[in-house]
């Protein structure tokens, strides 16, 4: 059953590798979004709410479109890059790292809000009239009060990236060892009739994803948090 | 020195406009009803509320003055908030030292024993925070705000959220507070009660603008006084308790004045007050004999008022210099031909001893 090709290896080391930055670098993005969110009621907030949100409706094809026009040779960013004699975006890691960032955003952003929606701002307050700078309030007050919102934003994040198909195989392709993840290589084994390596790998993430959710919504019952 | 604010704020619902200069020491009362916007000017006092254009000065640190703006963490400010501002992650030792940690050790003025045995909570230490009664979270979290040595104490109606039993058991150290602490506190409150027991001066607001501004005394020989709403006029008397026979009274004023009062017992000496409420209180041109009264002072008349209908305030100096009011009916002023500057007797029913 666990005989994996070395293409298989490949495909999972780009795969955790995918997963564990984009989680890490919306964890520190979702973070002041989410609290910005959930510190007010204006017009620009929903706003925000509704572009981070977009990712949940739109097709993954229609954000791997526009990430491909915007970081592809001729694209605003991946033209830059170019004139400065770098390489532009469109299939690379770095790129399909940048579009799971903005793919995945609500599921990070989501639950963090929630949760400092729950915590309200007394705990903040009383913290800053005891002295407690920015950073001191976030490490001693927020994150020991909100660590459940923060475990299940970033379970949520790491499960959805692992689960990105269209907006990589738009924008990234299949270029094993740096864009091929798992979802990408099981379409190509599929495509390529060869069923059994496409059900090993299948039945793999299905196990996973079903003991990530298991894992997160339990976690939701205990720390009281958002529900996706 | 003085706490400057001058801010004007306009919300859909609220509108506040104020521009005041409170003396600091004492404890200034900022008193109105709910939405009067006293919350609000607290918050602006804190930094907690950014208004822009405001101006914060406090002796002569500039807090919010154009762009410049020191945030709360950085003003030196103890806050005690209404209710469940425990942090709840923290054990009640942990709350009380999260300031003194973070309070440079020149600065600290106070420890955490002096806080602790001050505010009887010395048995809490270890305690988790949702494990205490409504009036022990609320001395946690003066202690806490203590230990933080602030240059100013704001108290954003720290009694509201509890019950009697719960405000009863925690008004003395609030008193005990605002005696001792040598902090200037500015207090938010609808009720005439804690003022009555605790302030110096009061900021009296309404729909977000300051209606009038005055010492205690002041605002209780007014008859529009907005404290006597609700309950009528009250004088306050401020003395100690004074050594006697042990005779199951207690001896409270000065060297000048003194009152008998039935009630427990008193601790000697410490500074207390005394609450009349002027209904209680009685005139008469001489001296009356053979009467169950028990408080009877000499006053000297000093302002006659129109009250209510029918009835006038009386206020008269006492010997010590303090002011105490009657509120007589009209008929009785006229038969005895009271009139200011006389020399009268005040006959004194009923007393309160405020702890």
């Amino acid at each position: 059953m666990l005989e994996l090709s070395p293409a298989d290896w490949q495909a999972i080391e780009v795969t955790l590798r995918l997963c564990f930055y984009t989680t890490l670098i919306l964890l520190i993005i979702a973070t002041p979004i989410a609290w910005w969110l959930s510190s007010g009621q204006s017009a620009a907030r929903v706003a925000v709410q509704a572009i981070v949100a977009l990712p949940l409706v739109l097709p993954p094809t229609v954000l791997g479109f526009y990430m491909l026009i915007v970081l592809g040779p001729r694209g605003v960013i991946g033209g830059t890059l170019e004139s400065f004699g770098l390489h532009h975006l469109a299939f690379t890691f770095e790129g399909i790292l940048i579009a799971s960032v903005l793919y995945s955003m609500p599921f990070a952003v989501q639950p963090l809000a929630e949760a400092f929606g729950n915590l309200g701002r007394r705990p903040v307050e009383v913290a800053s009239s005891l002295g407690a700078g920015l950073i001191d309030r976030f490490i001693t007050v927020i994150l020991p009060l909100t660590k459940g919102g923060f475990v299940v934003a970033a379970t949520l994040t790491f499960a959805h990236t692992l689960g990105e198909f269209g907006v990589i195989l738009m924008l990234g392709g299949s270029i094993p060892g740096e864009t091929r993840v798992l979802s990408v290589l099981i379409y190509d084994h599929a495509e390529a009739m060869n069923y059994e390596s496409a059900h090993r790998l299948s039945l793999m993430l299905l196990i996973f994803a079903f003991f990530t959710l298991f894992v997160v919504y339990s976690l939701t019952r205990r720390f009281k948090v958002a529900k996706i | 020195m003085t706490l400057a604010i001058k801010a004007r704020l306009k919300r859909s619902d609220f509108e506040l406009d104020v521009d005041i200069e409170l003396p600091l020491n004492g404890v200034t009362s900022l008193f109105g009803r709910s939405g009067c916007g006293k919350t609000t000017l607290l918050r602006i006092m804190a930094g907690l509320e950014k208004v822009r254009d405001a101006e914060v000065r406090f002796g002569n640190q500039i807090w919010q003055h154009g762009r410049h703006f020191v945030p709360l963490h950085q003003r030196q400010i103890g806050i005690v908030f209404q209710e469940h501002s425990l942090l709840p992650h923290l054990s009640v030792r942990g709350n009380l030292l999260y300031g003194y940690k973070r309070t440079p050790e020149s600065l600290r003025r106070l420890h955490l024993g002096e806080v602790t045995d001050m505010l009887g909570i010395t048995g809490l230490l270890d305690r988790p925070t949702d494990r205490l009664s409504g009036g022990q979270r609320q001395r946690v979290s003066v202690g806490r705000a203590l230990l933080a040595s602030p240059q100013l104490l704001l108290l954003d109606e720290p009694l509201s959220a509890l019950d009697t039993q719960n405000k009863r058991e925690i008004m003395p150290f609030l008193s005990r507070l605002t005696a001792e602490s040598g902090v200037p506190i500015v207090m938010v409150t609808h009720s005439p009660d804690e003022v009555e027991r605790l302030a110096d001066r009061v900021v009296f607001m309404e729909d977000g603008r300051i209606t009038s501004h005055e010492s205690l005394q002041k605002t209780l020989t007014r008859p529009d006084s907005p404290l006597f709403a609700d309950e009528g006029a009250v004088c306050v008397l401020e003395g100690s308790v004074q050594p006697g026979p042990n005779d199951g009274l207690t001896r409270f004023g000065n060297e000048h004045i003194q009152f008998l009062i039935q009630t427990g017992l008193a601790p000697q000496g410490k500074p207390m007050r005394l609450r009349i409420h002027s209904n209680d209180v009685a005139i008469a041109r001489y001296p009356v004999e053979e009467v169950s009264v028990m408080n009877q002072l000499p006053v000297t008349i000093e302002q006659i008022v129109a009250f209510r209908p029918g009835r006038v305030l009386v206020a008269g100096k006492l010997r010590d210099g303090q002011t105490l009011t009657a509120e007589i009916t009209e008929h009785s002023c006229r038969k005895l031909g009271l009139e200011n500057g006389q020399h009268v007797h005040a006959l004194i029913k009923s007393v309160a001893l405020l702890e």
